[in-house]
């Protein structure tokens, strides 16, 4: 997963005629499945001899965003239980958590 | 173009003295996986196949359970649901094996150090398997309930498998994989009072975490309740175009 991320990274970088990646930031979701720790040990591994080799990782993590059709409003929920706060309706439509992105970089050339 | 560096991007620059540049992307990080899964969920509609991604911890009886249905499915009568089968695994080809024993066709997949199945590796196996002949592909993907639950494999179907000797607190555990199954089943259930099982809780937890998802009890070494699984998969199949995936 984090070698995806690393070969976009580069792709994109290279298309801009960087030289090389300063700063990659990542959007996870909470309910993405993904540990941030994991990615970043991962990132310690891979970034070497490539162009992020002296790269930063940013990961920001996304919380878990609802949608309840009772209410037609959205909400935070407390716990991995995802009941509305309003009408106590358990809703399954999530709107936001489960990202697993590429946001943006930062690079040099 | 940026005049000091030659760069194409001139919005954003975060420091002009070092060159340094932003570049918003924005982009999914298995949007390649993603592309291959939609492939492969095109191949399966014009087969007219459904296809079920199988998710447990290493030793649910995800297996078990596919041999299983394999024996009870003549018993449904006219819907014979033939059945093919996808086995990811870490090292060894014996799930494979057993499935053929049974007369299921099936082929492994040995990922090596992935803990997870990609949607490019069941393109491959796809090849060697005569979709035309089947109604029913079962994905068993590796044994894990975190890693695969990211990958879109373009199934139809989520089960993911739990037994009653796994604790009854599994779907708290491991939400993201729960809330992405249309379906849990309770394997085992044969040894349910011998390892005291609470199927209440169990079932409540289920219920609380994935609320969307269909619950069945099985058990893959008797039989009970595999038909009702089975009947079940076949209206699912029936049913494959409105079917939403839940995930991606
Ligand atoms: N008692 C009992 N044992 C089962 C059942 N299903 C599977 N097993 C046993 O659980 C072990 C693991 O099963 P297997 O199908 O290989 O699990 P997998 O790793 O999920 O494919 C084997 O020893 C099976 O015989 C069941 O319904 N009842
Ligand atoms: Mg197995
Ligand atoms: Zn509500």
């Amino acid at each position: 997963m984090m070698q995806n991320t690393l070969d976009i990274a580069i792709a994109q970088a290279r298309q801009n005629n960087a030289a090389q990646i300063d700063l990659l930031t990542m959007n996870i979701g909470e309910l993405s499945g993904v540990i941030p720790e994991a990615l970043e040990f991962a990132f310690e591994v891979l970034r070497w001899g490539t162009m992020a080799e002296n790269a930063q990782l940013e990961i920001k993590t996304i919380p878990v965003v609802c949608h309840c059709p009772k209410c037609d409003r959205d909400f935070q929920p407390e716990e991995y239980i995802y009941q509305c706060p309003r009408c106590g309706t358990t809703s399954s439509k999530i709107i936001a958590g489960k990202e697993l992105e590429l946001a943006s970089l930062v690079v040099s050339s | 173009m940026c005049k000091d560096c030659g760069c194409n991007i001139i919005d954003n620059v975060v420091d002009p003295k070092t060159h340094q540049h932003k570049i918003e992307i924005e982009r999914g990080i298995l949007s390649k996986n993603d592309r291959l899964a939609e492939q492969n969920r095109n191949l399966f509609k014009e087969q007219e196949l459904l296809v079920v991604n199988l998710l447990s911890s290493p030793g649910s009886g995800k297996t078990a359970l596919i041999e299983r249905m394999q024996v009870e499915r003549s018993l449904l009568g006219t819907n014979n649901l033939n059945l093919g089968v996808i086995v990811g695994d870490l090292a060894t080809d014996n799930d494979a094996h057993r499935l053929q024993h049974r007369g299921i066709s099936a082929v492994q997949i040995t990922t090596g150090n992935a803990c997870h199945l990609e949607a490019n590796m069941v393109a491959k196996a796809t090849q060697q398997l005569d979709l035309n002949s089947l109604d029913l592909l079962i994905i068993e993907n590796v044994g894990n309930l975190v890693c695969p639950a990211a990958y879109d494999l373009g199934e139809d179907l989520r089960i993911v498998l739990l037994s009653v000797t796994e604790g009854e607190d599994k779907p708290l555990k491991y939400p993201t994989m729960f809330k992405s199954a249309q379906i849990v089943v309770v394997n085992k259930i044969d040894i349910a009072s011998a390892v005291e099982f609470d199927r209440e809780r169990a079932i409540a937890n289920i219920q609380k975490i994935a609320p969307q998802a269909q619950i069945f009890e099985v058990s893959a070494k008797t039989g009970q309740g595999i038909k009702l699984l089975l009947a079940y998969l076949a209206e699912q199949l029936k049913i494959k175009p409105s079917i939403q995936p839940l995930h991606g």
